[in-house]
């Protein structure tokens, strides 16, 4: 037999039995179409990650407490140590190379202006460098000075949504808003950036970090202590070495905790650090998600097994015949094999084209983003390729090995 | 000139199964058939004459003996050789036709020549090899036509023109009209009586000896061994003198 009469008898066995050979491909479409979407959705969770991260800023260094982690089972906090908003005036003032340092202490609370009120509004309390750190820009107005941030002038800057929604149309600069019961007078409002990093910056305010220290997260520790922060940006200049600003910063900082260099009571983590954290965690997520639709790929491929065998059994008169006008047991055995594989390519190119469509949707209908990745095609249509010649060969060996008489008898 | 010999059987045995349950089906068969001729073998079941025409045919092989194909030791050939030799020499007619039941005439007069390995023809040489053959059995209008489209003498026409496709040396027909009528029968005997005299070596094997009587020779097996070996006439002649007084002895008529 050559390619052609092989393809063409196997195509009109399959036709010969339409309904049967859609279902029986259906494992296969669903296996591979899995593959697709799954491998997109992880691809496109991880996709966001990185640029969330990239989207706080460039050259940036953060530097957090290790100390909530250091004891067994995530442990009290240590008393004595943690990051204070005065390791952040030292890193500006000592350490060269610094572009900017920020950090953030947020707050959430009730907003009020003439009649209007927003429930739930983060206020981020930072520092004059925020604009530089996180790569925002001022619309209109201006952002606070070091000068107010250190007399903690109640001074705020409004995102665009929150000036859109308290003042409408009207110019929100000179305005005084009310949170909680304290007064903030308004000096700028952002340009728009919208969503990054999971944040959304057009819908916060912002005020000098010393502002909600005393206002709005008051802390007894803080008068003897200085105020904790979580996280220190700092963004290094373009033209300094990374790595060498933040030996500097552990040395500081050690010193300044009194811990040894190695013990330290924080981490100091660059972009790339916390994408590849990131990402070894999606990937672990996305290895069981590739598990678990291979696993639907090869509940598809014994589908195909299953139905070949049934096929086997019914043709067996065929076979006989096939066998007795000339078909060696390899003729047969290949006329079985080729039908196996033409069933789960088949379904593999629907799978392919239901895995890009349904990632697509999934992407449109879901708030998830997804990235068809190009290797998922390939390595999921292989996959269905190599499951049909895997599965067909139990049935298509059973086929050759029938005996001409036995068969020609067979009712 | 002696003609060419087509097929030789040398003592040839069958035996199934082992030990107790062994059942000798063949046990000694030497028989000679020649080019053109158009030999009938007849015998009541459990003779071995479906047996010997599976062996015949090269879908089986003999436990012992030889069977000698148009010069070819074939006794020892394996699965895969002894389906090229059928592919080769043999065409085959069944009692139940055998058409693949979702391929058209044409498709189905076909089928033998895909999976032959010498002398390969393309795909408009298929198609036109297989038009004459079926022209050949009077059917050439029917080539589209699905089986179930096809009375039963129809059909059996359709499996003559697929077992005559790829020329074979000998013509093997496994009780031709078992499932025809009366009509359809005598069709299909009178086209094995022209293919017979186009000069094809045909073998029937029947237990109708309205058949068999068409034929030039008849080989008589009984209990695995050829009890006879006549010309038609004398073969007739024989039949008569055999099974007469058996069945006055089966009645007990004569002890």
């Amino acid at each position: 037999m050559n390619i052609r009469e092989i393809f063409n008898s196997a195509w009109k066995s399959l036709l010969s039995n339409k309904l049967r050979s859609l279902l029986t491909m259906l494992g296969v479409i669903i296996g591979v179409a899995a593959v697709i979407v799954m491998i997109a959705v992880s691809a496109g969770t991880e996709a966001t990650i990185s640029e969330s991260i990239n989207a706080l800023g460039t050259n940036l260094l953060f530097i957090s407490d290790a100390i909530s982690r250091a004891g067994p089972g995530g442990g009290p906090q240590n008393s004595r140590g943690g990051l204070t908003y005065n390791d952040v005036t030292a890193i500006r003032e000592q350490i060269k190379g610094v572009a900017g340092v920020s950090v953030e202490q947020q707050a959430s609370e009730t907003l009020k202006y003439g009649n209007t009120t927003l429930s739930s509004v983060s206020i981020v309390g930072t520092t004059p460098d925020y604009t530089t750190v996180r790569n925002v820009s001022v619309g209109s107005g201006r952002w606070f000075t070091a000068d107010e941030q250190t007399r903690s002038v109640k001074v705020v800057i409004l995102g665009t949504d929150i000036a859109k929604e308290l003042f409408g149309n009207a110019d929100p600069i000179g305005q005084t808003i009310i949170a909680s019961n304290t007064q903030l007078a308004v000096i700028g409002v952002l340009a728009p950036k919208g969503l990054a990093g999971g944040t959304d910056f057009d819908k916060q305010i912002y005020t000098p970090i010393s502002v909600v220290f005393k206002k709005f997260t008051p802390s007894m520790f803080a008068r003897i202590m200085g105020d904790r922060v979580r996280t220190i940006f700092v963004s290094v200049d373009t033209n300094a070495d990374m790595s060498h600003v933040s030996q500097q910063i552990s040395i500081l900082l050690a010193k300044r905790h009194n811990v040894s260099l190695t013990s330290l009571d924080f981490n100091i983590r660059t972009q790339e650090d916390i994408i590849s954290t990131q990402e070894s965690t999606t990937s672990s997520f996305r290895t069981l998600l590739a598990w678990v639709a291979g696993v639907s790929l090869i509940v598809g491929g014994i589908g195909i097994m299953n139905i070949m065998l049934v096929s086997v059994t019914e043709r067996t008169r065929e076979i006989g015949l096939r066998q007795a006008v000339g078909a060696t047991p390899g003729d047969i055995q290949v006329q079985f094999l080729s039908e196996a594989l033409m069933l789960s390519l088949i379904g593999g190119l629907l799978g392919v084209l239901g895995g890009v469509g349904g990632s697509e949707m999934f992407g449109q209908l879901s708030s998830m983003r997804t990235v068809i990745m190009p290797y998922s095609i390939v390595l999921s249509f292989s996959s269905a390729a190599l499951i049909g010649i895997f599965f067909g060969y139990i049935p298509a060996n059973k086929a050759a090995q029938l005996d001409p008489i036995v068969a020609l008898r067979h009712e | 000139m002696e003609k060419e010999l087509i097929i030789e059987t040398i003592d040839m045995k069958k035996v199934y199964g082992e030990g107790e349950g062994q059942v000798v089906a063949l046990d000694g068969v030497s028989i000679k058939i020649c080019r053109g001729e158009f030999v009938a073998i007849i015998g009541p079941s459990g003779s071995g004459k479906s047996t010997l025409m599976n062996i015949l045919a090269c879908l089986d092989r003999p436990t012992e003996g030889k069977y000698i194909l148009a010069g070819e030791d074939v006794s020892g050939y394996s699965r895969k050789e002894l389906a090229q030799i059928r592919s080769r020499e043999l065409g085959f007619v069944f009692q139940s036709f055998n058409l693949l039941p979702r391929a058209t005439a044409l498709e189905n007069v076909i089928l033998p020549t895909i999976y032959r390995r010498e002398n390969r023809i393309n795909q408009k040489e298929q198609v036109e090899a297989a038009m004459s053959a079926l022209e050949n059995v009077g059917l050439r209008d029917r080539t589209d036509h699905l089986p179930s489209e096809l009375s039963g003498g129809q059909q059996q026409r359709v499996a003559i023109a697929r077992a005559l496709i790829n020329n074979p040396i000998l013509l093997l027909a496994d009780e031709p009209t078992g499932n025809l009528d009366s009509r359809s029968s005598k069709e299909i005997i009178q086209l094995l009586i022209d293919l017979h005299y186009q000069g094809h070596t045909v073998v029937v094997v029947t237990h109708d000896m309205g058949v068999a009587h068409h034929t030039e020779r008849m080989l008589m097996l009984q209990d695995g061994k050829l009890s006879s070996d006549q010309k038609n006439g004398e073969a007739m002649l024989s039949q008569a003198i055999q099974e007469v007084p058996r069945g006055i002895v089966e009645k007990g008529v004569i002890q």
